[in-house]
């Protein structure tokens, strides 16, 4: 197994320190160790304060705290640009094509993303089911005799490389190429943007090969479907849109749904009432699916402030990034009542895990699918499972946030 | 005797995140693209009442209307 040479370093370890934030109010920071511990108080003394606060760090960041603010600023595509999506130290240069449809802005974001939604569909993510559940289940082989694993490394992280791989069809044993490439960009980068430049060079040069091969033999996967794919005017995609494109599949596709069945794995694991609930309730899995996916949303976006606006009653000035938190909007108790609480049958719950407004994620059904059928087939050989006391928990910063370390004890199914 | 519903997805709102056809697929269909219209003209059986109120109730964008006629 790889996974130790791949397993992610603790973020105080590699990433430059930040001063340490003594007043979130005026300098928050979403690296900071306490933040990426347990940002939910923060989200929540800052939601009681101001619906959108400010820092000087990142060259000057905004922060929505209520589901109000993040589902405004999500809409507004005249105010706000997705050309840079992740809130860095430094302003990388844009790259055309970077990532497009999520770096895409009006008018080009509609035809790119277009093409990338029929692949994606509820109905096409059936027929990708049985390869889900096959996949899970080699996973679970290779651990159920130990009684004890790290579900962070040894099974949430490999379902969706493994899925995004056979979706694009390329081999599944890169996958451990991929979540180096990953870790370099949403994470390493933050604070070290030759991490960026490396990580894009190397996806690149691995996709142009993936792209060349394909043109003199076409397949049926997702790749091929995107180089037969034409953009508004007709013409096919010039090959940067492509790569762009491949790219984002590759970044958005995966550590997302790992953090997400990261998270919900970590919650049953320390909360005994709801794990036996649902092995007792399977069929509360759709509702218990979106509460997790609300509670522990983890993707957060961002924004960079185009032209003087307001916000909620505040003021927000160009020049400065917004970080869209959807996890912090889904906790917002204004919208969802005990918000703070797992709710496995909530009944009203228009969670905006997956983005609102133009640039809602491509891959949400797909993560869907992912986490039930993750879930299910864990459920149905792991129902019995908890925290290792002698090991640690550890959660991704940034972008993403999903636990990179999960050591869970547990008993086989009889 | 309760008022006949009918449902009505505003294609201008819908981004396809498909909560309504996954909680009420009787109801609402989705295009090639994944974004939802209502199913026929929108008019909701007996019985399936509260279906419709619930995919509204779990739209992000606001997109469904229930109508009582």
């Amino acid at each position: 197994m790889s996974d130790s040479a791949h397993a992610l370093p603790d973020s105080d370890r590699v990433l430059p320190e930040h001063p340490p934030v003594t007043d979130w109010v005026h300098d928050f920071d979403h690296t900071d160790p306490r933040w990426i511990e347990d940002p939910f108080p923060i989200w929540d003394e800052l939601r009681a304060t101001c619906p959108v606060v400010h820092t000087k760090r990142f060259q000057g960041c905004y922060l929505p705290t209520s589901y109000q603010a993040v589902k405004q600023i999500a809409h507004d595509t005249e105010h706000f640009s997705s050309r840079r999506i992740i809130v860095r130290d430094e302003r990388p240069e844009i790259q055309k094509n970077a990532a497009p449809p999520i770096t895409s802005d009006p008018p080009e974001h509609k035809s790119a993303k277009q093409l990338l939604l029929p692949p994606f569909t509820p109905d096409a993510m059936k027929k990708l089911e049985p390869r889900v559940r096959a996949i899970c289940n080699e996973l679970i082989d290779e651990f159920i005799s130990d009684g004890q694993c790290d579900a962070a490394a040894r099974y949430t992280k490999h379902v969706p490389v493994r899925t995004i791989c056979h979706m694009l069809g390329i081999p599944e044993k890169d996958g451990d190429l991929f979540i180096n490439w990953i870790h370099m960009i949403l994470e390493l980068s933050i604070k070290d943007e030759g991490m960026l430049k490396q990580a894009v060079q190397e996806m690149t040069a691995y996709f142009a090969a993936h792209i060349e091969e394909r043109k003199q033999r076409p397949s049926d996967d997702l790749i091929t479907t995107l180089m037969r794919a034409k953009g508004k005017d007709g013409q096919p995609l010039d090959d940067t849109h492509v790569l762009g494109s491949l790219r984002l599949l590759l970044i958005a596709g995966i550590d997302t749904t790992w953090s997400a069945i990261g998270a919900s794995l970590w919650h049953l694991a320390k909360t005994p009432a709801d794990r036996e609930r649902l092995v007792s309730e399977p069929e509360l899995m759709p509702t218990a699916v979106e509460e997790l996916l609300r509670a522990y949303s983890p993707v957060t976006m961002a924004r960079e402030v185009m032209k003087e606006t307001t916000i909620a009653g505040c003021p927000v000035k160009p020049g400065n990034m917004v970080l869209l938190s959807f996890p912090a909007a889904n906790r917002d108790p204004a919208v969802f009542p005990d918000a703070g609480k797992i709710v496995l049958d909530r009944k009203s719950n228009p969670h905006a895990a997956f983005g609102l407004g133009i640039h809602r994620c491509i891959g949400s059904n797909l993560a869907r699918m992912e986490m039930t059928v993750a879930l299910q087939e864990w459920l149905k050989r792991i129902p019995n499972f908890w925290l290792d006391p002698a090991g640690k928990v550890t959660w991704s910063e940034g972008t993403v946030r999903g636990p990179r370390q999960l050591p869970i004890l547990f008993e086989k199914a009889t | 005797m309760s008022a006949t519903l009918k449902v009505h997805v505003d294609p201008d709102k819908c981004q396809g995140h498909a909560r309504c056809k996954a909680l009420a697929p009787e109801l609402f269909d989705l295009d090639e693209y994944g974004n939802a219209h209502e199913h026929g003209d929108g008019r909701v059986p007996a019985g399936l009442e509260d279906k419709a109120w619930l995919a509204k109730a779990n739209c992000p964008e606001i997109a469904i209307d229930v109508i009582e006629e």
